[in-house]
């Protein structure tokens, strides 16, 4: 790679920011662009964003096909929702809906060709028994049946182990809060689900401040950034637009934040979006911090054949995750269990 | 990475990466008469990697991955490489694909119009089309068929054939040595030799044929034909198509159109001179 070169990752997410005209890219840049976009599962976000841009023939006819498919994809993953609401409804229970599923019902500008995996939902902890066996009932099964995995998930996760519905072959993740128990950070539970909206179609999402804080608790304060240039795209956009609807907006995510504790995490996202894909944050969220230094290096961590660069970062950053995810005995003894099982 | 390769396959863009020479080096004969288009960006992405540095020498061991990685492939030699090559180039297919319905079935074209063979591994749907291919039949493949939602045309997806185990011998018998890879024993897929396709088929490579007969073929017992309801055929290649699902109403649409426009087929065959005939014999009697 010649010393002036830019990165493949680099040039998309400036494709994604406005900073780069598409027609300025040669054609030998393309390839990058694509297996990086494949590899962080947003080529149908790059294809809505680059719609109508002047592209190579062959690019323009990937990314409609990418266009049409995410289109497929949105319906069936709405559709997912549709059945889980057929089968909580008749029990009383009330779910929202969360991430990319509860972007496509919201119709946000983030949703245009997400990638949406598994179905997520929040209901009430008092409610989660009873939301088991209304799905077990209607057709989902447990995908784990290893007896540890499933112990530490009830115990100390946010969600029940994942089940799969077993003639549509889909995921649904049922949470009862946005972290894990154990996590340093306690978001309230309680008040995302008492005070969720409810979307066009009738599915309830959170209120604009809570899902910002959860996209940001989601990207930087659980996982290990794996998927965080499209976790950040998401915050960025959502931001954007929720900013543009309530001038009153970046104050109410400021105060859920708090009550959250999930300031830190939505501060640096707000720095970070700023950071790669140009976003307009409010005064007051403007600031610098050495530390994001290594979230950028993170994020850009890709060669130009989309395999992650920087093993002892990502290692670093799967390390991080599960310290904050629990404390340090459990830990131990969590990793200890996970090593003899390999 | 260090090495590479591009190389276009029907509608198919590839970029095939290396940190061996090796693989490369053998998709480069292989691949030699395909169309190089130097401008035209890649669709799909394969690296060829060792998973720990040090593995690029010692015991060198090839995984398989780019756009989309498969956590539970396993390695292969480095003598395998071209092998690997080859699955990673399915993999990125069966799983990034859009535009067409996908089926996992061999095919050949006369006349502009396609006979399309689909069955499990074994069945000998490659080694049929290869055959027939050497005779009056255009290739277009013996892996992947494409169907175009829009037209209900076949594509051509002509990527080197993967002859197996008996399959190489019959075939390496028809045909000039150097359309021939390097034979490569005991694989876990079993004993594995590449054909290069004739030039003919690779330069028609994008002229659509139209769906003319659907067979299932199935290698051993007696020769037998079994005319096939529209129905099995249509459950049959839904299991067979990679990307049905998430097509959603346009594969729904496709493989509907497919199942009622074209005939369909069962056959039995104890020998390829046997299933040859037969194929013969249903192609006379449906045009």
């Amino acid at each position: 790679m010649g010393r002036n070169k830019v990165s493949a990752v680099r040039i998309f997410v400036d494709l994604l920011a406005g900073r780069r005209e598409a027609s300025a890219l040669a054609p030998r840049d393309w390839d990058g662009v694509i297996g990086v976009a494949r590899s962080e599962a947003m080529l149908a976000t790059l294809a809505h964003r680059l719609e109508g841009a002047d592209l190579p023939p062959s690019v323009a006819a990937l990314f409609a096909d990418q266009r049409a498919a995410a289109a497929v994809a949105q319906q069936q993953a709405l559709w997912e929702a549709e059945m889980a609401r057929r089968a909580l409804a008749p029990q009383g229970i009330e779910f929202v809906l969360l991430k990319g599923t509860a972007y496509a019902a919201a119709g946000m500008a983030c949703a245009a060709g997400r990638q949406i995996g598994d179905l997520d939902i929040l209901v009430l902890a008092s409610d989660i028994r009873r939301a088991e066996n209304a799905l077990l009932n209607a057709g989902w099964e447990w995908v784990k049946s290893d007896p540890y995995d499933d112990f530490y998930y009830r115990e100390h996760m946010h969600e029940l182990p994942p089940l799969i519905h077993k003639s549509r072959d889909r995921m649904i993740d049922v949470h009862h809060a946005i972290l894990p128990r154990t996590h340093r950070i306690t978001p309230d539970a309680l008040a995302l689900v008492s005070d969720a909206v409810a979307s066009a179609d009738g599915f309830a999402v959170l209120n604009p401040a809570d899902m910002a804080c959860h996209c940001a608790a989601h990207m930087l304060a659980d996982g290990d950034l794996q998927g965080g240039l499209r976790n950040l795209w998401d915050f960025h956009l959502m931001t954007r637009d929720f900013a543009a609807t309530d001038p009153r907006f970046w104050e109410q995510l400021d105060r859920r934040a708090r009550l959250h504790g999930l300031q830190d995490a939505v501060q640096r996202a707000a720095r970070l979006s700023r950071d790669l894909y140009g976003a307009v944050v409010a005064a007051g969220w403007n600031g610098q911090e050495a530390s994001d230094r290594w979230f950028r290096q993170r994020l850009f961590a890709r060669d130009d054949w989309g395999r992650v660069t920087r093993p002892l970062l990502e290692q670093a950053f799967y390390i991080r995750s599960h310290w904050l995810r629990m404390p340090p005995m459990m830990l131990a003894q969590h990793l200890w269990t996970k090593w003899r099982k390999r | 990475m260090r090495h590479s390769k591009r190389i276009a396959v029907g509608p198919v863009q590839f970029r095939i990466g290396s940190d061996w020479p090796e693989p490369i080096a053998a998709l480069e004969q292989l691949y030699a008469g395909y169309p190089q288009d130097e401008a035209r960006p890649a669709d799909a992405t394969v690296c060829l990697f060792a998973a720990r540095s040090w593995r690029r020498w010692v015991r060198a061991s090839v995984h398989s991955g780019g756009d989309f990685v498969v956590p539970a492939a396993l390695p292969l030699p480095l003598s395998m490489g071209l092998l690997a090559a080859e699955m990673g180039m399915n993999l990125q297919v069966a799983l990034g694909w859009r535009r067409h319905m996908l089926l996992h079935a061999s095919a050949v074209a006369r006349d502009g119009r396609a006979l399309i063979m689909s069955g499990e591994s074994g069945s000998g749907k490659s080694t049929l089309a290869a055959l027939l291919g050497e005779g009056e039949w255009r290739l277009m493949g013996d892996e992947f068929t494409l169907i175009d939602p829009v037209s209900g045309d076949a594509l051509a997806f002509p990527r080197a054939v993967s002859l197996k185990n008996e399959a190489i011998a019959a075939v390496a018998a028809q045909v000039d040595a150097a359309r021939l890879g390097p034979l490569m024993a005991g694989t876990p897929k079993g004993d594995i030799r590449h054909l290069i396709p004739r030039a003919a088929a690779i330069a028609a490579m994008h002229e659509p044929a139209r769906p003319a007969l659907l067979l299932f073929p199935r290698f051993g017992g007696a020769a037998a034909i079994e005319p096939m309801g529209e129905g099995e055929a249509f459950v049959r290649l839904t299991e067979a198509s990679t990307n049905y699902v998430a097509l959603g109403e346009a594969g729904f649409g496709a493989l509907t159109r497919l199942v009622r426009e074209t005939p369909a087929f069962g056959i039995s065959y104890p020998d390829s001179a046997t299933g040859i005939a037969l194929v013969e014999q249903l192609w006379a009697e449906t045009k």
